[in-house]
């Protein structure tokens, strides 16, 4: 007798089944518009050639070999990527009090974090603590905090289907409403899946509710220049927060902006009021990543540290990024164009208002299902679409689809 | 005093905590120094506005501390005999020759970086199951086992007990093996499991305690999980031979207990990978469906690539699908997805023949120096005139060494000395070199004459 036989089949993760589907479909013009991962107009993956040519110079550093890492990462990696988000010229880093974990991507970053926040944050083993996510939010979000141990997640007004657009009064009333100590996390830019952020104002809002209500501020940037094509203003939330006194944590991925997808790279970068409360908080970090992994794998982390410590291919990375930036942004302007063109029904501004990989096309579940079923356009159930899957070859193919669907499903 | 004691409140108004700072005095006063702690904390909140005020300081690592303080060690005869990483005869880290082929050919392949499946590169875990299990397996061949790529062996475990929390319908329970890796304890009990105990280990012999282990095994709760060390136990290096493996699957059997094996050694034990896997064989074929850990940090060098399986044998390959789905369910939640390099490396090295036979013969040479090491370093400890008996240092088998030095004797070669290594008297012989292994004998001899 089995001890494993009560043990139930789970679903699959959407978004991977969606793309083994579309890889099971035999039909010539398929699109996949579902997992967020940046495709060239070819439609192929883009290993970015800053970090072709950084794999090649670590190939043939003698002086590397395969040790284990400290358990909290490789030291320039997290310096160089906490440097990145909060900026070079971070009075906190300045100050001493900014710390970071290198985690198995930005999922293990978000990982880590809150397994902390469970046993260190509002009391110790707190799983009662409200923790907010966006109401809609990157569907592991949940999941995530779940397993660390929390309760109660809810969610937090942010996307109006009707007008396509913020929540923000919603948004902002549930930050007046919400138990004091939650914890609430925010989209640092190119919100997924609904690719609309708050404006700067409202970031200034959103900042001055949390601080006046004691609310933690748990930062999740994974598109950190893919968004606008400039690290600086993609980071302008996260360091504005900075600038206002909070303590908080940032989990970051440099899955997109360096394509290094399948290494997982990720830093958890860490703002405390001083030092000793860094060191302290960093001490418990490692007793949880040693139970977790250990230690962090070397491979992505050096890539990225050797890259962001030298100028030149700084400046190569950057440049890689705009490219990636700059040819989503032309997706959207065209999708749009090609859509008004149509006349197909609605307005289509959201497509060029909204930022990064995702679009949330409005489209309903029926019209969803109709672009999978019928013309094998993939994406996911809430209509949402990774700009990055459309090509100059593929754009008329998916304008007329979307357009049917619209016009024929109800 | 509740209002006191709740040092949580970082935001408590000035005037209840002026009346707070006056009990504090009053209170300090009174119960002294055990609520000094908690006084201090309160009154720092004067000055600390933070979420963290009530953070303490977390103590070093037991394993990895050791590095540390290795590395802060001016003397140049120190020696590192604390973490299990193997060194060459140089004392220096060891990139095998089949890895940087490995590499080499992974790189002329010219590979995206697209997202591995959560369940991670289909062809390592084929490769890794085969690897313990032996190609012709019955298992493998049913398809009544699931392997899921992990982050190496820590990774593996951590994913075995998680899924056990969760699934196991037997008392959630693991039994431990007297002394065990310092790390399974918190990985098991983080991840919602109790944690027992078997004897495993004798003192008095520095060897295997086989009648206290069987006697307690034979008194294990039904269903609960047991775990046991493939091969190369960790720390003592003291494994079963063959015939005491058998006996403790027939007792496992019957006791129809959840045998979870971790194999974090297989062929850096006796330089045989099969002979190595033998245990963990012999318990499938006797129809234990186990769980299986493995790590390849240490038999292929890929320490910081992190690459391990878990496998979990089922009934059938339909009880394998659906272990497999809720495998993911666990794995999602905290990486998504593993990393590809050190996988690509080892499938690579496991599916490549040439590569194949490079790997035997180097991880033949890696357990060859060490077993040389032990020779050399019981035979030096005769030369220092030593009366005790040293056995047990070439009986133990794999990268640990069990002493038997005592906690004081310890402190004494590191502080006299500077050889560095865990308070249980454990010592890494991999860190053990021809150049070093005289200033070794010497300097046990020194603290156990």
């Amino acid at each position: 007798m089995s001890v494993f036989r009560e043990v139930t089949l789970a679903a699959p993760v959407a978004v991977f089944k969606l793309t083994e589907d579309f890889n099971n479909d035999p039909f010539p013009d398929k699109v996949n518009l579902g997992v967020g991962a940046y495709r060239t107009d070819e439609s192929k993956p883009w290993v970015l050639p800053v970090v072709k040519k950084v794999e090649k110079i670590i190939a043939h550093d003698d002086r590397l070999n395969h040790e284990y890492l400290p358990i909290l990462g490789l030291p320039e990696f997290r310096s160089s990527a906490s440097k990145i988000v909060l900026g070079d010229d971070s009075s906190a880093i300045q100050e001493d009090r900014v710390g970071a974990v290198q985690c198995l991507g930005g999922t293990g970053a978000l990982k880590i974090g809150a397994e902390f926040l469970k046993r260190f944050y509002n009391g110790n083993n707190n799983t009662k603590t409200p923790v907010y996510v966006s109401a809609p939010t990157w569907e592991n979000h949940n999941d995530l905090f779940i397993s660390a141990g929390f309760e109660d997640i809810r969610p937090y007004s942010y996307w109006d289907a009707e007008k396509r657009g913020l929540d923000f009064s919603g948004f902002l009333g549930n930050l007046e409403s919400c138990p004091e100590r939650s914890i609430f996390v925010l989209h640092a830019c190119a919100h997924n899946p609904t690719g609309t952020d708050p404006s700067q104002e409202q970031w200034k809002q959103i900042a001055e509710v949390m601080k006046r209500r004691k609310l933690f501020v748990f930062f999740d940037s994974a598109y950190q220049g893919f968004a606008t094509g400039s690290l600086e203003k993609d980071a302008w939330a996260v360091r504005y927060f900075v600038s206002m006194g909070f303590e908080m944590f940032c989990a970051q991925s440099f899955s997109k902006n360096f394509g290094l997808y399948n290494e997982r790279v990720g830093n958890l970068t860490i703002v405390a009021r001083n030092s000793d409360l860094l060191k302290r908080v960093l001490s418990q970090m490692e007793k949880i990543v040693r139970i977790t992994w250990s230690n962090p794998p070397t491979q992505g982390a050096r890539l990225v540290a050797v890259t962001l410590n030298s100028p030149d291919l700084f400046a190569e990375w950057k440049d890689n990024v705009r490219t990636m930036a700059d040819r989503v942004l032309l997706m959207r302007s065209q999708l749009k164009a090609k859509l008004r063109t149509l006349g197909t029904p609605g307005t289509w501004d959201h497509i060029t208002n909204q930022i990064g990989m995702f679009s949330f096309t409005g489209l309903n579940p029926k019209q969803v299902e109709y672009l999978i079923k019928e013309r094998h356009v993939y994406l996911m159930a809430s209509g949402r679409i990774n700009m990055c899957g459309l090509t100059s070859k593929n754009i008329d193919y998916v304008a007329k689809c979307i357009h049917e669907a619209v016009t024929k499903v109800q | 005093m509740c209002l006191f004691l709740d040092f949580e409140t970082n935001y408590a108004c000035s005037l209840k905590l002026n009346s707070c700072v006056l009990l504090g005095v009053f209170v300090k006063g009174l119960l002294g120094l055990r609520f000094l702690s908690v006084v201090n904390k309160i009154l720092r909140l004067r000055k600390i506005d933070s979420w963290w005020a009530g953070v303490q300081m977390g103590p070093p690592d037991p394993i990895l501390g050791v590095t540390e303080a290795f590395k802060r060690d001016t003397n140049p005869k120190k020696m590192n005999l604390g973490v299990g990483a193997y060194r060459d005869d140089q004392g220096k880290p060891f990139v095998l020759t089949c890895v940087r082929k490995a590499e080499a050919l992974i790189a002329s392949k010219q590979l995206d970086k697209e997202y591995l499946p959560i369940g991670g590169l289909g062809e390592f875990n084929k490769s890794c199951a085969q690897l313990a299990l032996g190609a012709d397996n019955e298992v493998l061949k049913s398809g009544r086992s699931i392997t899921v790529q992990t982050i190496s062996g820590t990774g593996s475990l951590r994913i075995g007990g998680n899924y056990l929390a969760r699934f196991h319908s037997g008392p959630l329970d693991v039994y431990l093996p007297k002394p065990s890796w310092g790390n399974h304890t918190p990985i098991f009990r983080d991840a919602g499991m109790q944690l027992k105990a078997y004897r495993y280990y004798d003192p008095s012999t520095c060897g295997f305690d086989f009648k206290g282990a069987l006697e307690d095994i034979s008194k294990i709760p039904e269903k609960s999980v047991i775990l046991l060390h493939a091969c190369a136990h960790n720390p003592t290096g003291v494994d079963p031979r063959p015939e005491q493996w058998k006996e403790i699957a027939d007792i496992v059997k019957k006791r129809n207990l959840l045998v979870f094996f971790d194999m974090a050694y297989q062929g850096f034990a006796s330089g045989d990978i099969d002979r190595d896997a033998w245990a963990v064989r012999h318990f499938i074929e006797q129809g234990n469906n186990i769980l299986l850990s493995q790590s390849f940090a240490k038999n292929m060098g890929l320490y910081g690539e992190r690459v391990g399986g878990f496998t979990v044998v089922c009934s059938d390959a339909e009880e394998a699908k659906r272990v497999e789905s809720q495998l993911k369910i666990l794995i999602r939640p905290i990486y998504s997805n593993p990393p590809v390099n050190g996988a690509r490396i080892a499938s690579t090295i496991l599916n490549t023949p040439d590569l194949r036979s490079v790997w035997l013969e180097e991880v033949h040479g890696m357990a060859n120096r060490i077993i040389k090491m032990r020779e050399q370093l019981v035979a030096g400890l005769k030369k220092q005139g030593s009366s005790h008996n040293w056995q047990h240092v070439i009986d133990q088998i794999g990268m640990f060494c069990f002493t038997g030095l005592k906690p004081e004797q310890v402190e004494r070669l590191t502080k006299e000395f500077s050889v560095y290594m865990t308070k249980d008297g454990r010592i890494s012989m991999a860190g053990v070199s021809s150049g070093n292994v005289g200033y070794l004998a010497e300097a046990i001899h020194a603290v156990t004459k």
